[in-house]
């Protein structure tokens, strides 16, 4: 297929391809980040992550729509404050299901699955009765549209960059949060102990509540970031749940490395093969590698060391 | 042609005749009678031919219910029940909003005006959910335990299939909205919408002569549609406009991701780039579209599938200049149109667009209330042989005629989005385009 084409063009489409490559993995380890958090740590299997993206999508187009009319000089720097609420709003969100529902389930995680499956056709409908059941177009600033002219045949496309950058500050802070911070020693110890982490001293169901808030709340900021890229509906979320449950079970459930790397594996693989096949074939074989994988590896590419 | 609306229904008889031809309204000859409220109550409506409105008095004329109705339909001597099968919950409820409006607006436009042999339209709506065994399941609810008359319904083809056997073995009557991709048939259904090859040879046709193009990109979603559509056009371009398909993809419906279609479409530089995603997909594609620096006002882009609709949640900025090809904007230029947008923002909101497919549904209570009228019968054995030949003067697309194969006859336009999020009319076939469901050469 490249017979056809000049070495220049060959050499721009694989810088092209390998940005392509890049903005996919970012995607999907933001995506992932939250559920890695709330699935991987907490162990509930939360079908809703999808809804909490999409409420941040709402409260995107929202704040939007609120500069637009109220604060137009200011439109251009309105992302930012609309992914601080995003986040804000599905954390919130998020700590009142885990009061609401998810605290009663912690010792029956397999119901956890069919708790948040119903929660999240709740949310849809909900998102359908309040914004309408048609898509809404979230307004961008001038300055994320288009693309950086590089040369005349690589162009990279800002908001991917946006994207990146955004995974890069989450992952970095996720990772401080859950590894450096003496909160987020409290978190592992109640992962791996809840009654002994309970007999120290450690307030584990305010713990669960933020932990599972953080998760749903960088959700919410995925959904923000998504808004560029992908469409706002009331059922979006569901374009990105499967995916990014993949992307978890992949990369091992408890491991937080393993959901970057698994990230990475997947979207390279799926990326290579859509340019060298169609789209359709490279999501079958991506799928079939994966399952292969897991077959061989049940517990995924990086799995905690603990004692059985 | 006439002119009586539902304020004062008995005290005016001013129905000048009863064609079926639906002649333009001539509110000035009621001017001096109407106060400014009546008056703009009247302009709304005169967004429908005016057929035979029939004062209440006129009741006692309307014909008996056994002479209309001898197989057990839901038909009083006042009601005639309908029902409206579309997805009001699910994945498709994005889409099928605007098809329950349309239905909506036209069954109270035609009970403004008398309704139906006399009778009132009464509709009963069921929600498909998006779930395909659910929509069989419904229409098998309204034929069997309410006998409706007739349903408006469905939206996608697979709705459509699972339906079918449904209508066919209970006979029913369904009108469905959708363009759709042909290689159908049935005495059950009336299709409104366009069939792939109305809607697709024509802007292909254009495309070729308008921009000399000829190699073209094809990108679809990955179901029935899309691929029916691309072998069609693929078929067309290789053989009618000799010209050269340099690419074809498909991805899952639901794909979010379309960075390497794109870099494949900049290495092979297609003068066309002709797409049929559809659904979240759409909104991915023309925002990453335009992220990758493709400038659709250089860049020639034909879709059959974004309709106002679809606009609405990708961003007028983010595909204006790109050419859409099928039989109505919301844009359009006629006297039917100027008062069918106004009536249908009126019911639905300021903010509400019409696409296409709201205006084929808007057109299926119409035809088959005409259709009724001149089978003189609510059987749908004699709707179905009296369809053919039934012709709608006062739609929105401006005229359209059903077809023996049940299709419609209609026009095949070339609008170009603008910013707005409207589309602009840029080119329309001078004649209405025969349906051809099986389109031999193109199989």
């Amino acid at each position: 297929m490249f017979g056809d084409y000049s070495l220049g063009d060959l050499g721009s489409i694989f810088v092209m391809q390998g940005f392509a490559g890049l903005i996919l993995f970012s995607v999907y380890v933001l995506m992932a980040l939250g559920l890695a958090i709330i699935f991987g740590q907490m162990g509930v299997i939360n079908m809703a992550h999808g809804e909490f993206m999409i409420l941040g999508a709402y409260v995107t187009w929202m704040t939007s729509n609120f500069f637009q009319s109220y604060l137009p000089s200011l439109f251009s720097g309105y992302f930012f404050l609309a992914m601080i609420l995003a986040f804000v709003a599905s954390g919130a969100l998020g700590m009142l299901v885990e009061w609401v529902l998810i605290r009663h389930l912690y010792k029956r995680p397999l119901d956890t699955l069919l708790a948040t499956w119903g929660l999240s056709l709740i949310l849809q409908q909900a998102y359908r009765s309040v914004f309408g059941a048609r898509e809404v177009g979230v307004e961008l600033p001038q300055w994320m549209l288009g693309s950086l002219h590089v040369s005349d045949s690589i162009e990279v496309p800002i908001n991917g960059v946006f994207v990146m950058c955004l995974t890069v500050l989450i992952t970095v802070a996720v990772a401080y949060v859950m590894y450096k911070s003496r909160w987020g020693r409290q978190v592992r110890a109640v992962v791996q102990n809840r009654i002994m982490a309970g007999a120290v001293g450690i307030n584990t169901e305010k713990v669960d509540r933020y932990t599972f808030g953080l998760g749903c709340g960088i959700a919410g900021v995925a959904g923000s970031a998504f808004t560029m890229i992908g469409s706002t509906g009331p059922t979006s979320g569901q374009l990105y749940i499967v995916d990014t449950f993949l992307v978890v079970v992949f990369g091992g459930a408890a491991s937080l490395i393993g959901t970057i790397a698994s990230a990475f594996s997947i979207s390279q693989t799926q990326s290579t093969l859509e340019f060298f096949l169609s789209g359709s074939m490279a999501k079958v074989l991506t799928l079939l590698a994966v399952v292969g994988i897991l077959m061989l590896r049940p517990q995924g590419l990086f799995a905690l060391k603990v004692r059985k | 042609m006439l002119a009586v609306h539902k304020f004062e229904p008995s005290s005016r008889t001013n129905r000048v005749s009863s064609n079926q031809s639906g002649v333009l309204m001539s509110d000035e000859a009621n001017k001096g009678l109407l106060s400014p409220l009546r008056r703009k109550l009247l302009m709304g409506m005169a967004a429908v031919p005016a057929i035979t409105m029939l004062p209440r008095a006129s009741f006692a004329q309307a014909p008996a219910t056994s002479a209309v109705n001898t197989t057990g339909l839901a038909v009083t001597d006042t009601e005639v029940t309908v029902g409206i099968l579309h997805s009001a919950t699910g994945t498709m409820a994005i889409s099928e909003t605007g098809s329950i409006e349309a239905e909506k607006l036209a069954i109270e436009q035609i009970n403004a005006m008398g309704g139906v042999l006399g009778r009132k339209i009464k509709f009963i709506q069921e929600d498909g959910a998006s779930d395909w065994p659910t929509f069989a399941e419904k229409a098998k609810k309204l034929l069997v335990n309410d006998k409706v008359a007739a349903i408006m319904g469905c939206w996608t083809s697979a709705s459509r299939k699972a339906v079918l056997p449904v209508m066919e073995q209970y006979n029913g009557m369904l009108y469905y909205p959708t363009f759709y991709e042909g290689l159908e048939q049935s005495k059950n259904v009336i299709y409104t919408g366009q069939e792939a090859t109305q809607q697709i040879l024509a802007g292909l046709n254009w495309i070729a002569k308008e921009k000399g193009a000829k190699s073209f990109f094809f990108v679809g979603s990955d179901y029935i549609w899309p691929r029916t559509s691309n072998k069609i056009a693929r078929k067309h371009v290789e053989n009618v406009l000799k010209g050269k398909v340099v690419g074809e993809e498909y991805y899952p419906l639901g794909n979010t991701q379309f960075n390497s279609v794109i870099n494949k479409i900049k290495l092979t530089k297609p003068d066309v780039i002709f797409t049929d995603v559809v659904g979240g997909s759409n909104v991915a594609f023309y925002k990453q579209l335009k992220a990758a620096g493709i400038d659709l006002s250089k860049q020639a882009l034909l879709t059959i599938s974004v309709t106002e609709d679809e606009i609405d949640g990708i961003g007028g900025e983010n595909i204006a200049g790109a050419y859409a090809c099928m039989k109505y904007f919301q844009s359009l230029d006629n006297p039917n149109n100027k008062t069918f947008v106004p009536a249908f923002k009126k019911m639905w909101g300021e903010k509400t667009v019409i696409g296409d497919v709201t205006q084929a549904a808007y057109l299926g209570p119409w035809l088959w209330k005409l259709t009724a009228e001149k089978a003189g019968s609510f059987d749908v054995d004699k709707i179905a042989a009296a369809s053919p030949g039934v012709e709608f003067k006062g739609a929105p697309e401006g005229y359209v005629r059903i077809h023996e194969n049940h299709h419609l006859w209609s026009k095949t336009r070339v609008g170009r989005a603008k910013l707005d999020g409207q589309f602009e009319l840029i080119f329309e076939t001078a004649d209405f385009v025969e349906p051809d469901p099986f389109p031999k050469g193109y199989q």
